[in-house]
């Protein structure tokens, strides 16, 4: 063996250990946020603190309204958001010639997905809850958060159609099928998987964010229970930014039972979109 | 002796796609009915080309400009105004690398039928039983027509892909080299098949190899560079070709 051959060998085991380590940290980084709002937090959750409007101006009692509230604002989000972007990525990947428009649409897209959130917040405020008079309310914020998950959804589920084998389609269109015949049997439910993973990946973002909701949505203290779409609500992100900044002599336990509340709920939405992608993957048959 | 009807009736058919690749160039070509038509010659030579204009599959490709007619029982289906889903009932196509829908084996046959809008059961299964057979595929998946079409093997899922074309009944069927990946058996199945089938449908198809094209042909039509250099009957151009090219081509001399 040549020296060279050798010095190669030593800054290939060299380079390969620096990007072990590299990837190592982003773990580490991972486990110990987890672990440590674990730690910190996970004495204030029991059952009284799950299911318990907080009392004592916040610094007793429990987070349920806010779960209640993220949980609304979540499925609301879904609502507004799922059939446009769905449709949208259909348009896109499925009926669109490339064109000046299809061109201008996605860099709307991508320059939406840019758009810090606290913009979407003041453009809900203005157009939601002043302009078409929804008021502070679920309705508002559900919109709100919808047009930030869009482009989200949006691309995620253009790529998984894009992903449908074409000769799916030239197969479906020669045997007679019209176009939305062909995308209805075949290109969706293929793509299934990805939209769906796609979706709660949009809707996860949508359920931890703040300053979109701050505007529109979000009470600071509200003990009862929404009843109406146009009612306010309380919303876990937001009102962990309450006791955290808002709220003097703030037991720190209750601000970590809440940051571990809304962690499990955006963690476990993660999960169910890895378990359906792992799911689908291991169903395929081509 | 019966009288051959003409099926398709193509006349001065010119096809440029958008890459500005010419394919067709000025086709004249009579397709007689209850045949096998053979369109062979080198690759580019625009025989997939025009198996895609019979049944406008090419509507799903740029086509920059077309020209000419092309009579489907006197129908000229490149109008605008022809109901194309209507055509791709009658004209059914088998492609080269065989596509099974990720569907189970009955749904696959009868998709086509599906598309239709067929729910009677009696229908369904009647085509079911009828086209698998003729695609001399029945025997073999009789058990399990209710598992996943990826299941099956290469030169199972052409004929399946052949049954799926004949259970909607068309009156044409295009084959684009159906047997290019397939093992001698599984070729010589389907190449029985066809035998039968030329009873009662007209049959167009790219062969995937001279000998095939020789070995099948009731007409053949030789394609080089875009243009239709002959079409005879197959006895006659493979044994006695008239245009010196035909006669290279056959016997090997290039291609």
């Amino acid at each position: 063996m040549t020296s060279s051959t050798a010095k190669r060998q030593r800054q290939q085991a060299a380079g390969f250990t620096l990007l072990t380590v590299i990837a190592a940290l982003t773990i580490f980084v991972i486990v110990a946020i987890l672990a440590y709002i674990l730690i910190r937090g996970v004495g204030a959750v029991s059952p009284g603190f799950l299911f318990t409007p907080p009392s004592n101006g916040m610094k007793a009692g429990g987070i349920w309204p806010a779960i209640v509230g993220t949980f609304y604002l979540t499925l609301g989000t879904a609502l507004f958001a799922v059939p446009l972007g769905i449709g949208a990525a259909i348009y896109l990947a499925e009926y669109a010639r490339e064109s000046t428009l299809t061109r201008v649409i996605r860099i709307a897209i991508t320059n939406l997905a840019g758009i810090p959130s606290v913009v979407y917040g003041l453009f809900g405020l203005g157009l939601f809850v002043l302009f078409l008079k929804f008021g502070t309310s679920i309705l508002a914020g559900s919109m709100t958060l919808a047009i930030m998950t869009l482009p989200v959804i949006i691309s995620t589920t253009e790529e998984a159609l894009r992903s449908v084998p074409q000769s799916f389609r030239v197969v479906s269109v020669s045997l007679g099928g019209t176009r939305w015949q062909t995308v209805r049997k075949v290109v969706l439910p293929e793509a299934l998987p990805g939209i769906l993973t796609g979706v709660i990946l949009g809707l996860e973002r949508a359920a931890g964010e703040t300053a979109p909701i701050m505007f529109t949505a979000a009470a600071f203290f509200l003990p009862r229970m929404p009843s109406s779409p146009l009612d306010p609500t309380m919303a876990l992100p937001y009102h962990l930014f309450v006791i955290s900044t808002q709220v003097p002599g703030m037991p720190v336990q209750i601000q970590f039972g809440t940051a571990l509340v809304l962690l499990v709920f955006v963690v476990g939405m993660n999960l169910v979109a890895t378990l359906i992608r792992s799911r689908a993957r291991a169903r395929r048959q081509w | 002796m019966v009288t051959l009807m003409d099926k398709i009736v193509i006349k001065d058919l010119y096809l440029q796609y958008s890459d500005q690749t010419e394919s067709l160039r000025g086709i004249n070509l009579t397709i007689p009915a209850n045949q096998i038509s053979v369109l062979f010659g080198p690759a580019g030579g625009g025989k997939s080309t025009l198996l895609r204009v019979l049944n406008r599959l090419n509507d799903l490709t740029d086509v920059r400009a077309q020209s000419g007619e092309v009579l489907f029982d006197g129908l000229n289906i490149l109008e605008k105004s022809v109901d194309v889903i209507n055509l791709r009932r009658k004209v059914g196509m088998v492609f080269a690398t065989p596509v099974a829908l990720p569907f189970s084996i009955r749904r696959n046959v009868l998709y086509g039928l599906e598309l239709a809008g067929e729910h009677r059961p009696r229908v369904l299964s009647e085509a079911l039983e009828r086209s698998l057979t003729q695609a001399a595929l029945w025997d073999e998946v009789k058990d399990r027509l209710d598992d996943p079409a990826v299941a099956l093997s290469g030169g199972q899922q052409q004929r399946l892909c052949l049954a799926r074309s004949l259970a909607q009944q068309p009156e044409v069927i295009l084959l684009d080299e159906p047997t290019s990946g397939l093992d001698p058996i599984s070729t010589s199945k389907v190449e029985a098949s066809l035998q039968e089938l030329k009873q009662e449908y007209t049959i167009v198809l790219v062969p995937h190899s001279v000998q095939q094209a020789a070995r099948v042909a009731d007409m053949a039509a030789f394609f080089l560079q875009g243009e239709l250099v002959e079409f005879s009957p197959g006895k006659r151009l493979f044994t006695n070709p008239r245009d010196k090219r035909t006669q290279d081509y056959v016997e090997g001399r290039f291609g």
